[in-house]
């Protein structure tokens, strides 16, 4: 008799832990299939978390009750928040982690989730019966059976590593590739595609010359990714600083040398690589009125003898990575751990999941992650909570999650992935929200978190908290444009401040709209009477408050804006399109939408609408098809 | 964002073009009444109108200046065409009044409507039965082609280009902004905000000078209305007479809707000149005559020119003119003397001399007229040209969503408020030359800048 499990979770990586953590929460048992139960959440690449709409994605998954934030907040050894001189929305939180503790928290945390079993074997075919999933095949164990799976593999489907010309197969630096998956879903019916992403070399630390380098440290007053780190006990671990240095012409040089024996330019690697994230040889080429290129050196951990030279990923041979590096500035007598190389990997073009991501070919089968095109843990793991919400409210007959544009950087990603589909692999950036000034890190908490706790992941106790911190945010706007400040109050503190002086009195709404002042600043000047000192005391107490209510007043006249955007394209965002519509059947479509439309079936007008070749006449045609 | 066009209120002119006794303005959406309520002044204000009731009032521009007597419908959703709030203009008859209405209307927030729009809603408004669900398909379908047709040979013109190049222009200012946002890691240098600024005031200045065009677009588009004027026996019929002789592609010969205003066309130099023979300027007993006056009147003030006419044996009618002056803006006049066949007089220098009967002059006084007819444009032979309303308002509201950025970084707002007013601006483009995506900008900063560590 097989075994059987209401989810079945292929991979444990970041977007395989959310993805069996959220499952299950919710009430559903959970197989987490991995070839290495020490490997969990391991970091492929860089040993960093968050950065530029990363970290955002990392907070958002923290309010929708996930892991990751928690995970970074115990194991990071520097914290900084990114564009802190530029507005709110953009402020982005990241941290270097110690890469072996990581990975040895996210194992201390899933082995202690109840419903989670992890079984250490390697995942071969996904089985599928009459259009719904069945099953896994499993090496050792045989076949297992399951209500939904979550195929979260990362870059391990018949992965290929790549060093000069020598290529060898597996995932990561290692460990063995999984076989089999890609061809028993291309039997289903599933179109495959490859792409290709890079690592630098790991250097050994005491061969660096740190003396000359740029130092550059984490903040003074690190803040953590996650509501529910103490902040009391953080950073719980010592902090660590980055260099910096640059490549110079003789790098270059040395790195052209190499070009004959490049995997990328001789045309060995087949899958397309990240434009953000170029190799080192592929910046000299595209760029070569560069004369150099930034460098970081990442600590790997507080007691690893290993840096990660960050801004050099390379797949030329393993000799010419050697000399081109000892002519590096503070590299001069570097030793290498580990080559950088390239890795190639199978991923299935995303534009064959829906919105929940849940296949549209096969029921109860989900992609998360690498597999559906994109890169970064962070990433990974957005879609990975998603993925295992949506599997078990599937089972256990909850509504889906489909977050939408308007609400997260999440919804962002999956409705990119799913509507434009991805040739590259998939990177989020800020600029890619067209909500940017609401989808914002501080605010994380106030659009999801009412998610996590609707399907269980976040307690009562913080729901309600939020929920009184609503009332008082709420409760602040309407202070704040009701009481004003009289000059003689204030003028003596705006002339002292070589400020524009008021006149009689001011609102403290307007006056917070003065880029120079902070509302902090203002409302230590309330005397009206007691109660409105009391309350700007309250405030002033309530860092959380006070910060969204500055944003909210200092920037009114934009969020007003964006708000009103949101609610002129809600109509079309709530219009639904059966997935059953045959769109060969419509003849007044033009040709390119009509195959556009039938290619990704947008659930809604709206997502009709983000579809390139669609036009308005499309539209409008589906739209007198939709009455009939 | 130029997707939620369902959402606009819509509003074209509903009867066929051309002059009739009555032609009727249709507006259809949410903002129906209240875009009507800002130009329409009668007794009630459209708050206070029942639903499906019609009202005599006026029509008034932002300066209160009068500009028809009309009839207004107000229907209230679901019981109208469109099954929208609609509300319908009828004014009187003349194309210019209707453009004027027109104009009004789309300063505010209306856009004009697309051909078969108003079909198109009452169809999605369940105004239509099904049987007829087929026929709307195929017309929105045949209007598609025609409209990709249309857009196709735009997109050869002048203007597209400009606007691509203004576009691509704002892409590459974004892109930087966006860098410095999304790269913030990265070692690049960055935009400064003086540099910034002036990128965004050159274009400013650019979309100003594509805005200038549009009168000249108009001209060449619609024509110019040419109001003959002055006394009775001034040779305003032989003027007439002498200018279509000379053209020698006469377009039409229109009846006036009046008995006393006569309408002729005539083309010069490429330019459509529509020429209309006034009655007189003065006060008259005889009731239909004064009506004859009051059209007369109505024809001046809507004249992009006017030629006042005097002749040698009378001379210069200082009084007559006087009135004009209370119609016309000075710099629409130009002064013509009639007869110089018959004696040679002396005339004033800012005067046109000719013969209606010999043809004397008469090339100087077309010259004259095509000279004052364009010369508020800012036009060379390699100019863009702005001639469609549509793409007008596009601009308009291209400038201002930059006015706004330069003002942001005036006011030291961070890039990321600076770039949703340039992403506006890009998206009104857009409208112009066809759609828009995000992704453009993201393609552009990876294949400009090298980044990624």
């Amino acid at each position: 008799m097989s075994k059987r499990f209401d989810i079945i979770v292929i991979g444990g990586g970041h977007a395989g832990i959310e993805a069996a953590n959220a499952g299950a929460l919710m009430g559903c048992s959970v197989a987490l299939i991995t070839m290495d139960k020490h490997a969990l959440a391991r970091m492929s690449c860089n040993p960093a978390i968050g950065g530029t709409a990363k970290g955002h994605l990392v907070r958002e998954i923290d309010a929708l009750g996930g892991l990751m934030a928690g995970i970074a907040d115990r194991t990071g050894i520097q914290f900084r928040m990114l564009n802190r001189s530029k507005g709110p929305a953009v402020w982005s939180p990241r941290c270097q982690s110690d890469r072996k503790l990581y990975s040895e928290e996210a194992c201390q945390v899933v082995s202690k989730i109840k419903k989670v079993e992890i079984i250490e074997d390697s995942a071969e075919e996904i089985l599928a019966e009459g259009g719904k999933v069945s099953g896994v095949i499993l090496k050792n164990t045989g076949f297992i059976s399951g209500a939904s799976v979550i195929l979260s593999a990362g870059t391990f489907l018949n992965g290929k590593m790549h060093t000069g010309l020598s290529s060898f197969v597996g995932g990561r630096y290692g460990e063995k590739p999984a076989l089999g998956i890609t061809e028993s879903l291309v039997k289903l019916g599933f179109e495959s595609s490859r792409l290709k992403t890079g690592t630098p070399p790991r250097l050994k630390k005491e061969s660096i010359n740190w003396d000359i380098l740029e130092e550059q440290p984490g903040d003074e007053n690190p803040k953590p990714f996650s509501y529910r780190t103490d902040i009391r006990h953080f950073p719980y671990l010592p902090q660590l600083s980055c260099f910096i240095t640059h490549t110079n012409e003789a790098v270059h040089k040395i790195l052209e040398r190499g070009f004959s024996e490049s995997p990328l330019f001789t045309g060995t690697i087949k899958g397309v690589g990240p434009r953000y994230c170029p190799s080192i040889e592929d910046k000299i080429v595209r760029f070569s009125d560069k004369p150099k290129h930034q460098l970081f050196l990442e600590p790997e951990g507080l007691d690893s003898d290993q840096i990660y030279l960050n801004g050099f990923s390379t797949s030329l041979p393993a000799e010419i990575q050697y000399e081109a590096m000892r002519k590096i500035r503070g590299l001069e007598n570097v030793e290498m751990v580990r080559p950088g190389y390239a890795v190639e990997y199978d991923y299935f073009p995303p534009h064959q999941v829906d919105l929940t991501l849940e296949t549209k070919k096969v029921q109860g089968l989900y992609f998360a992650g690498q597999v559906n095109g994109t890169s970064g843990y962070e990433e990974a793991a957005a879609q990975g909570i998603v993925a295992g919400i949506n599997a078990a409210a599937k089972i256990t007959g909850k509504p889906e999650l489909v977050i939408k544009r308007n609400e997260a950087y999440t919804g962002v990603l999956i409705d990119d992935l799913v509507t434009k589909s991805t040739d590259e692999p998939y990177r989020m950036f800020t600029s890619r929200a067209e909500y940017r000034l609401i989808l914002r890190q501080d605010n994380a908490d106030r659009r999801l978190l009412k998610y996590g706790y609707d399907y269980g992941l976040i307690d009562k106790s913080q729901y309600n908290e939020l929920n009184k911190r609503e009332l008082l945010i709420t409760k602040a706007v309407t202070f704040c444009n009701e009481t004003k400040i009289s000059a003689k109050v204030i003028n003596e503190h705006l002339s002292s401040r070589s400020l524009p002086e008021i006149d009689s009195t001011e609102a403290i709404s307007k006056l917070c709209k003065r880029p120079e002042l902070k509302l902090d600043e203002i409302l230590q000047f309330v005397n009206t009477t007691e109660e409105n000192k009391m309350f700007a005391t309250t405030l002033l107490e309530n860092e959380q408050v006070l910060e969204q209510v500055e944003i909210q007043l200092k920037y009114e006249g934009y969020l007003k804006r964006q708000e009103e955007m949101i609610s002129k394209l809600e109509k079309y965002e709530s219009t639904r399109i059966p997935s059953t519509l045959n769109y060969l059947d419509i003849k007044a479509l033009s040709t390119e939408g009509r195959e556009k439309l039938n290619k990704i079936k947008p659930r809604s007008i709206g997502q009709a609408l983000r579809l390139s070749g669609v036009t308005h006449s499309d539209i409008a045609v589906l739209l007198v098809y939709l009455k009939n | 964002m130029n997707h939620p066009y369902l959402e606009d209120t819509i509003a074209a002119i509903a009867t066929p073009n051309g002059v009739g006794a009555i032609s009727v303005i249709r507006i259809s959406g949410s903002n129906a009444a209240s875009v009507a309520n800002k130009i329409f002044k009668g007794k009630v204000g459209l708050s206070a109108m029942k639903a499906n009731s019609v009202h005599h009032g006026k029509i008034v521009n932002e300066q209160g200046e009068f500009i028809d007597d009309v009839l207004l419908t107000l229907f209230k959703h679901p019981n109208s065409y469109t099954g929208e709030d609609v509300v319908e203009i009828s004014y009187h008859g003349s194309p210019l009044i209707g453009q004027k209405i027109m104009e009004l209307l789309l300063k505010q927030e209306v856009r004009a409507a697309e051909p078969g729009e108003f079909t198109k809603r009452a169809f999605l408004n369940n105004k239509l039965d099904l049987a007829q669900a087929e026929a709307v398909i195929d017309i929105i379908s045949s209007r598609t082609d025609a409209s990709l047709r249309g857009a196709r040979d735009q997109l050869d013109g002048l203007l597209s280009k400009n606007v691509t190049e203004l576009r691509k222009s704002l892409l590459d200012t974004l892109s930087f902004l966006e860098l410095e946002l999304d790269f913030a890691e990265e070692e690049l240098e960055f935009v400064a905000k003086e540099e910034l600024l002036e990128k965004i005031n050159n274009i400013i200045n650019s979309i100003e000078g594509l805005l200038a065009s549009y009168n000249f677009g108009k001209v060449i588009r619609d024509g110019v209305n040419v109001a003959i004027v002055g006394a009775p026996n001034a040779g305003k019929s032989s003027l007439l007479n002498y200018l279509l002789k000379e053209s020698r592609a006469i377009v039409s010969s229109i009846p006036g809707t009046t008995r006393d205003i006569i309408r002729e066309e005539m083309t010069y130099d490429g330019i459509l000149f529509k020429l209309f023979d006034t009655a007189g300027l003065r006060a008259s007993e005889d009731l239909i005559e004064r009506e004859g006056i009051r059209r007369s009147n109505e024809t001046i003030k809507n004249a992009d020119l006017v030629i006042f006419l005097s002749d040698v044996e009378h001379g210069f009618d200082s009084a007559i003119f006087a009135d004009l002056l209370n119609l016309v803006n000075r710099n629409k006049i130009i002064k013509v003397m009639n007869k110089i066949d018959l004696k040679k007089l002396h005339v004033n220098d800012d005067e046109i001399k000719i013969s209606a009967l010999t043809g004397e002059g008469i090339s100087n006084l077309l010259k004259s007229m095509k000279f004052s007819a364009t010369k508020n444009a800012n036009y060379s032979e390699k100019s863009a040209i702005v001639s469609n309303v549509r793409h007008y308002n596009c601009l308009r509201r291209a400038k201002e969503s930059l006015n706004k950025a330069a003002n942001s970084i005036n006011q030291k707002f961070s890039l990321e408020f600076i770039s949703l007013d340039l992403r506006s601006t890009i998206d009104s483009l857009g409208e112009i030359i066809g759609t828009v995506t995000t992704d453009d900008v993201l393609n552009n900063i990876f294949s400009k800048f090298c980044i990624g560590k």
